[in-house]
């Protein structure tokens, strides 16, 4: 039953402009950000992925899109993953918001914007989560140095 | 030696760290109060704040992050070998099973098959570690409400278990005994029987813990029909393991995407009724009863043989070889300086931590140290939908629906 629901997605998921591979056996959708909102709602309510699992990105400081903004989704009718994937610019980090659908983006997404600065458009609350206020930067792109420190209570001497 | 005395920085008002998300409670003579991030019973640093109306919870805001210290950036810096020690650290409650997931999705990026032996450790090892976990779950949680003979009884076979595990690995929690394409070392002589003997201690204790708590009025009006959530809720919000299952979905990674050699194995997998407090009590109880179930089929199922691969792109070579030959020496050296040569791709890995779904999502480049390293833990996305189980109980309630939840800091900040 997983393959056949792989094939359909393969075959009726990916919008124009997206493309789809399998990656140890796993179905990567590659969509233009514009399409992501929806075609996470017909992830949904088709293809029954309803359990949100992560969101992360990818920093590629030497390309253009720089960032890749990635996704993934189980199935709990048909126990599956689905990764999917979208390209935004370093320039303006914008992709949609899932809070709509999915209550656990909220955090996921407060965090995915903490460390790399994507911005979820539509996510009503991207306060620090595992940084704190004020702190400068965004620490897992590759142009942050790992050794850089922003103290909040001065060091001892 | 500069900077402001002592005094003087007491009399500075530090910046706050954190933005409350409300100022003031739906009613005007809400009162909001704030608990931890250092309050010895939230097990873990975090932060919760709380609008109360009395004593009961209208709204809260919780905050994570305390223990944050940079684990992905700095598992970017380290070869796929030498940052087994940091995965370690992410539940160290159950180390094991967090170096069996990483190690597996490397495995899955170099295309590595791990030899059976291996494989029946690694799932013996899991289960035992899933375990100790309830133990420290199930016993800290009865200890913040005030059962301390069942804390004092479970925490005693845990610590059979941290000293068995240490005859073992030589560490009692944080081991750093998983290996890409192997485990450190095998089994020492003896271990699988005093195993036998552990397991029937703890028939004994949880038999005890049982009569002691399943029954006990205090107990259930501390727990039932508090904390509750559905299942469409607990998918909503992300809840996975055992959180998910005392709402009745049979979800578990082991039965629906077996790993390791969890489809040869006969269990069940336990589920609650209304997913309250109680019923994820029960849940993990009787979810450390399968675990056993599954030790004792796999001492009967271990096979003989190696347990690393042989495989010279991530197996060190035998000590003796690189002693005397070149070769080996120079596969040493560059196993150890640049780390296994991992193909380019990427790879998402899950197993059925304690928690729920614990998730490595690694990039390669091609190399010996990962592009991109990032870890799905559960406790983190649970922290994401905690409210949902605290909202409109009593401010008492914070403490057992927290212990049941069983937030683990390490993997929640990574």
């Amino acid at each position: 039953m997983a393959a056949a629901i792989l094939d359909l997605m393969q075959q009726q998921l990916v919008p124009a402009g997206g493309e789809a591979s399998l990656s140890h056996r796993m179905l990567v959708v590659v969509v233009l950000p514009a399409d992501l909102l929806g075609t996470v709602r017909r992830l949904k309510s088709e293809f029954g992925f309803d359990l949100f699992l992560d969101v992360t990105a990818i920093d590629w400081p030497a390309r253009t899109p720089r960032f890749d903004v990635v996704y993934h989704f189980y199935s709990t009718t048909h126990k599956i993953r689905v990764r999917l994937k979208t390209r935004v610019p370093e320039a303006e980090p914008l992709v949609d918001s899932l809070v709509s659908l999915y209550g656990s983006a909220n955090f996921m997404e407060r965090e995915c914007h903490d460390m790399y600065g994507v911005v979820f458009r539509g996510n009503p609350d991207l306060r620090p989560i595992l940084l704190y206020e004020g702190f400068v930067g965004h620490p897992l792109r590759k142009d942050y140095p790992k050794q850089q420190e922003q103290p909040l209570v001065p060091y001892r001497t | 030696m500069t900077g402001p005395t002592v005094d003087a920085r007491l009399k500075t008002t530090l910046p706050n760290p954190v933005r409350p998300a409300f100022e003031r409670g739906e009613r005007d003579d809400a009162v909001i109060v704030n608990i931890g991030p250092s309050h010895p019973a939230t097990h873990g640093t975090i932060q919760v704040i709380a609008a109360l109306d009395g004593e009961k919870v209208q709204r809260v805001d919780v905050h994570c992050g305390y223990l944050h210290r940079g684990f992905e950036k700095e598992c970017e810096d380290h070869t796929w070998h030498n940052l087994i020690p940091y995965v370690d650290r992410l539940n160290y409650c159950s180390g094991l099973i967090n170096d069996f997931a990483y190690c597996e999705a490397v495995e899955t990026l170099m295309d590595v098959e791990i030899t059976p032996r291996c494989r029946y450790l690694r799932t013996l090892l899991s289960e035992y570690s899933r375990i100790a976990d309830h133990l420290t779950c199930v016993a800290a949680s009865l200890m913040e409400l005030g059962a301390m003979t069942a804390f004092l009884y479970l925490v005693m076979i845990r610590d059979y278990i941290y000293e068995h595990l240490a005859d073992l690995t030589g560490a009692r929690v944080t081991y750093t005994y998983g290996r890409i394409g192997g485990l450190a070392r095998d089994l020492p002589a003896g271990w699988l029987k005093r195993l036998g003997e552990i397991l029937d201690q703890y028939e004994v204790f949880v038999g005890r813990i049982h009569g002691l708590m399943d029954r006990n009025r205090i107990f259930i009006d501390r727990t039932r029909n508090v904390g509750v959530i559905s299942t469409a809720d607990a998918i909503n919000w992300g809840f996975t393991g055992p959180i998910l299952r005392s709402t009745g979905a049979a979800i578990d990674l082991r039965k629906d995407a077996p790993y390791l050699a969890y489809s040869e194995l006969d269990f069940d997998v336990p589920v609650g009724i209304k997913g309250d407090n109680y019923d994820r009590y029960y849940v993990r109880m009787r979810e450390m009863d399968e675990s056993v179930y599954m030790i004792r089929q796999l001492i009967d199922l271990l096979p003989g043989g190696p347990i690393n691969v042989d495989d010279r792109r991530c197996t060190l070579p035998e000590k003796r070889l690189v002693y005397t030959e070149i070769e080996s020496l120079i596969n040493h050296f560059k196993l150890i300086m640049d780390g296994p040569d991992v193909p380019a791709g990427e790879v998402y890995g899950a197993h059925e931590a304690p928690n729920g779904e614990l998730g490595f999502y690694l990039v390669s480049t091609g190399g010996g140290t990962p592009y991109k390293f990032h870890v799905r833990s559960p406790s983190f996305v649970h922290m994401g939908g905690v409210q949902r189980l605290l909202e409109g109980y009593q401010l008492a309630d914070i403490i057992p629906t927290f212990g049941s939840v069983n937030m683990i800091g390490g993997e929640c900040d990574r």
